[in-house]
């Protein structure tokens, strides 16, 4: 390790040391070591995790423009993490969304005084292990990360103890230790075929070996490979068919948890298999392949996504399939990942799936982190529970609104303005079909989502007391529904900042 | 390289600005009066910009003028840029959405129920549909396009009346389907090869060159009759065209006055704009596949919608679906006159389009008129069932003498609006479609007749029929307010100008057309 190593570390280092602070100043508060009240001075927690996140914010704001320290956007760490701009704009994703599922739910966590500790550090701790698994370029560190941030997932999805926490707890393990294994069974695949774990290497002896290369299946391997990684992967990012657990591990997770697994574990997760589909591009045997593939997961996701959030009373469940279908939408741009686009780069796909998924996370966390501000005063989760809200929270009700309408694709907010350029990469690959296929289902998802904003603005309700959110809640979601109007208007800010950072092609 | 002249985005966004200025303003509850009244004037004024955007047009210039044009959007995969600008087929459209603007907004004066929440609706509806006419960026176009659905959800189902959600859902999931083939019709033009623009028109002052000369004759990344096909439901069922009419009844029905004049008013042209600037612009050279051949078929449609909206016309009891149905069997007038495409010689080309054109236009301001005489009529009798109504005339012969213009507007009467256009429509159509155009002749007649035994159930006869509504109601009944008059006047006095001096809207819609046809 040199100086090189650490700097490229440094926001994940930043971030981890940011957990175990929080750990200690839990163990330190939890004495009564300042004479404090017990939980009066813990509040002081979200605070300290707050502003916090601004070392790990720093240092990689410091990556991307290169003010300080020894620097490189070439594999470090023996080539084992690359700190290029792909992995830092994923970084600013991830933690911008623990930044923001802090601020919004400092209320809702007053049910926890007890483990408001052990939420901070956990949530922390599974931030760090998605910054490290956006930058991580060799399998076994891929691996690592993965763990690092499903267990901290698993913990925070059961973290409530009552039943449904529980059962989302054990049944998220299950299915994450699954899913990780066939991750690993993939990667072994890609191992045995070219006997690298760098993926720069692998890509190397890709070029080099011949399709048989004396492993079983040959160069079939390699296909295999892949299509065990992205189930692998399909597991995180919450798409068909991989997609079971999420709305029991949504509903009974707490909501401000939902929250963060829906945008930050799926960003992640969609950052390292584009990095490891791009070492793959140039392979003959499989690149044409993949794109039918994630066509079908693809129309798979949204459709189901879409039709079974129809049917839904719960509105955890109904988020919990809505995101199943966003990212279906999103898998319409890998559909042209590492192929090229009509303008002869091959940069189209990746272009679109991070544009999506910056406008998704912003409005996505505007939706889930209204409804935190609004669960945890009425207690009741039910869509029916929603109704009328602009009589309780004018302000809120409006902002949440503008987050649904986003979520549906209404222009001109960034959900329409992502669905046009992810969808037009998908005709741009031939792929009229699953243009149609997607708009269609654009159109089924208009019918739950405005039922709901119908519901929020002219639902009738008993309950006439006003719920007032706290300014952090307020804020968070503001800033949500800013960002979503902002990157809908002026997508040219964020398509910059993208250009820049496809770095992976 | 980019222009900004300013004029075309301060049509489009003053009455959006004035919504927002209204939603700022609500913490301090500021007395509805004044809300409407700031409302109101606001759409005067967007009136005043659009009146002077059509009558600064520069018709011996033509071409496309008061361009604003901005890079907006440039992905991989798709680059759109903020083109705003008006040529001779979108300025009078312009005009119309500033006068029907300023009806409604008039109409809505006794809107009592979240008075500025329905204000700041009906401004970003106007904005909308302003930016719909006005913007010749195609993505542009489909976000004002899809963006007006909206504020009519809102506007339906909060101020209905009927089944109002019921009706809201219908309209937004019926525009939202046909939005979505056009979507993906929008991405297969831009995707062919030899296309690298989104821009509706070419533009030659500013080196920028249009769909429809780029498309012509390349190689398609998708059949061109696909691609024609994606567009042209999006329009149907906007405009719209039998069988896709489903929606119109029910949202017109249950829809407040000021919306159904907007909704009959302009919404509806955004459809035929759509058609002749893109269905007609872009597929007139494309490779395997134009206009030309679909407009046989076209026309069957168009007589269809015609005799079919008008029969079902006739059945009605409730006057608002009365005035729904005639609509559909207008905008089937719209759609024949498009077909005169498939004519030899550019002069029935270029008739047909510019009858149709000039429907849109007059329909617009007479159903207008027709919606607003029985939004008012309603207010007072709170009834629309026409086997309740009698001798309305002898209680408010105001409301009776333009209900008469604007039913005698709609059946074609001389000197009124909605003769020109038809006379236009059939003169160049039915050379090209003899059957299709004679048979749609029909609908004329059963216009006089279901227009014509309206207004004699309704308005004619000494008292209402007994089981109708109550003689002392009757007797209680009062005429139009002065204040009425301005909205009605305003609708009223194209459809006499339009009747008597064609000219003035016509030749604008020549220059446009002109340049759309090739």
């Amino acid at each position: 390790m040199n100086a090189q190593d650490y700097w490229a570390l440094s926001p994940v280092i930043a971030m981890a040391g940011l957990a175990i602070v929080l750990l200690s100043a839990d163990a330190l508060l939890a004495e009564r070591m300042f004479g404090g009240r017990r939980f009066g001075s813990k509040r002081a927690l979200s605070w300290v995790a707050f502003i916090g996140l601004l070392a790990p914010a720093l240092l990689a704001l410091n990556l991307w423009f290169g003010w300080v320290g020894e620097q490189t956007s070439d594999p470090v760490v023996y080539g084992t993490f690359t700190a290029d701009r792909f992995a830092l704009f994923f970084q600013f994703l991830i933690i911008g969304a623990t930044a923001a599922v802090i601020l919004g739910s400092v209320p809702y966590l007053n049910q926890f005084r007890d483990s408001l500790g052990e939420f901070f550090t956990l949530i922390l701790t599974a931030a760090a292990g998605m910054m490290l698994l956006v930058g991580a370029s060799e399998l076994i560190t891929i691996y690592v990360a993965l763990e690092t941030t499903a267990l901290p997932a698993i913990a925070l999805a059961a973290l409530r103890r009552d039943g449904f926490s529980i059962e989302a707890g054990a049944k998220f393990l299950i299915l994450s230790a699954l899913s990780t294994a066939l991750l690993l069974f993939g990667l072994v695949f890609l191992y045995g075929y070219t006997g690298a774990t760098r993926i720069d290497e692998i890509v190397a002896r890709m070029a080099t070996l011949p399709f048989e290369a004396g492993v079983p299946f040959g160069s079939l391997a390699v296909m295999l490979a892949v299509l065990l990684i992205v189930a692998g992967f399909g597991f995180k990012m919450a798409i068909a068919p991989w997609h079971m657990w999420v709305p029991d591990v949504y509903q009974g997770a707490p909501t401000p948890v939902a929250a963060f697994l829906s945008v930050a574990s799926k960003a992640s997760a969609f950052a390292v298999l584009m990095r490891i589909l791009y070492a793959m591009a140039d392979f003959d045997p499989v690149a044409n392949d993949w794109q039918i593939l994630f066509a079908l997961i693809a129309t798979a996701s949204m459709t189901v996504g879409n039709l079974l959030a129809l049917t839904q009373s719960n509105m955890k469940r109904l988020l919990a399939y809505s995101t199943i279908a966003q990212a279906g939408y999103i898998m319409v741009g890998f559909a042209a990942v590492g192929a090229a686009s009509s303008s002869g780069t091959a940069t189209a796909g990746p272009q679109s799936i991070m544009y999506y998924l910056a406008g998704y996370t912003f409005t996505n966390l505007a939706v889930f982190l209204g409804f935190t501000a609004i669960i945890h005063r009425t207690g009741d989760d039910t869509i029916a529970g929603l109704s009328g809200l602009v009589k309780r929270s004018p302000v809120l009700a409006i902002l949440m609104s503008i987050g649904l309408l986003s979520l549906l694709g209404m222009p001109p907010t960034v959900g329409f303005m992502t669905k046009a350029v992810i969808f037009s990469t998908a005709v741009d690959q031939g792929l009229i079909w699953l243009a149609v296929v997607a708009v269609v289902n654009t159109v089924i998802a208009a019918y739950y989502y405005l039922r709901i904003v119908g519901l929020i603005l002219f639902g009738d309700t008993d309950n006439t007391d006003r719920t007032r959110p706290s300014t952090g809640e307020m804020t968070a979601v503001a800033i949500g529904v800013a960002g979503s109007l902002v990157l809908g208007v002026v997508p040219w800010l964020v398509l910059q900042l993208i250009d820049d950072a496809i770095t992976i092609v | 390289m980019s222009e900004f002249n300013g004029i075309l985005t301060v049509t489009v966004f003053l009455p959006a600005l004035a919504a927002l200025v209204i939603l700022l303003a609500r913490p301090f509850n500021l007395e509805d009066r004044i809300v409407r009244w700031f409302a109101i004037l606001s759409t005067v004024a967007t009136f005043v910009l659009s009146a002077i955007v059509f009558l600064a047009y520069d018709r011996d210039v033509g071409g496309v003028q008061f361009i604003d044009h901005i890079s907006w959007l440039s992905a991989e995969t798709i680059k759109s840029s903020y083109l705003l600008g008006v040529d001779g087929l979108s300025a009078p459209l312009v005009l119309l959405t500033g006068i029907l603007g300023t009806a409604a907004a008039f109409a809505s004066r006794n809107i009592n129920l979240r008075v500025s929440e329905y204000f700041v609706w009906l401004l970003l509806l106007e904005a909308a549909v302003m930016g719909v006419f006005t913007s010749l960026d195609l993505l542009l176009f489909f976000v004002f396009f899809e963006f007006e659905v909206i504020p009519m959800y809102m506007l339906i189902s909060v101020w209905g009346s009927g089944r109002p959600r019921y009706s809201a859902m219908k309209f937004v999931l019926f525009t939202l389907a046909g939005g979505a083939f056009m979507f993906v019709g929008i991405f297969a033009v831009y995707l062919t090869g030899a296309v690298d623009t989104l821009t509706m028109v070419a533009i030659p002052e500013l080196g920028i060159s249009g769909v429809p000369e780029q498309i012509a004759g390349a190689n398609l990344i998708a059949p061109a009759s696909l691609i024609f096909a994606f567009f042209l439901v999006a329009f149907a069922v906007k405009l719209p065209v039998w069988p896709l009419h489903n929606w119109l009844p029910d949202a017109h029905t249950d829809a407040p006055t000021a919306v159904s004049v907007m909704l009959a008013g302009v919404l509806l042209k955004m459809a035929g704009y759509g058609m002749i600037r893109i269905n007609i612009g872009f597929f007139q050279e494309t490779k395997g596949f134009t206009v030309h051949d679909a407009a046989g078929i076209l026309s069957v449609v168009a007589a269809i919608s015609v005799v079919y909206g008008a029969i079902v016309t006739i059945r009605q009891t409730d006057m608002k679906r009365l005035i729904a149905y005639s609509s559909v069997s207008h905008m089937g007038f719209v759609l024949l006159g498009l077909t005169a495409i498939g004519g030899n010689t550019a002069a029935i080309q270029l008739g047909g389009i510019n009858g149709a054109a000039l429907q849109m236009f007059t329909h617009g301001t007479i159903t207008g008129l027709a919606f607003l005489m029985v939004g008012l009529a309603y207010d007072r009798t709170h009834t629309r069932h026409i086997p309740h109504l009698g001798g309305l005339w002898r209680r408010m012969p105001i409301i009776g003498i333009f209900f008469f213009i604007a039913g005698f507007a709609s059946l074609g009467l001389p000197a009124l609006s909605g003769f020109v256009s038809e006379i236009m429509v059939f003169l160049n159509s039915f050379p090209v479609w003899p059957w299709a155009a004679g048979i749609s002749a029909f609908g004329v007649v059963l216009a006089a007749g279901y227009v014509l035994w309206m207004i004699q159930r309704t308005f004619f006869g000494s008292r209402p029929p007994d089981g109708g509504i109550p003689q002392k109601n009757y007797d209680e009944l009062t005429d139009a307010e002065p204040l009425d008059l301005i909205p009605i006047l305003v609708l009223t006095i194209p459809i006499f100008v339009i009747g008597i001096w064609p000219k003035t809207v016509v030749d604008v819609f020549k220059i446009g057309i002109e340049g759309i046809l090739r």
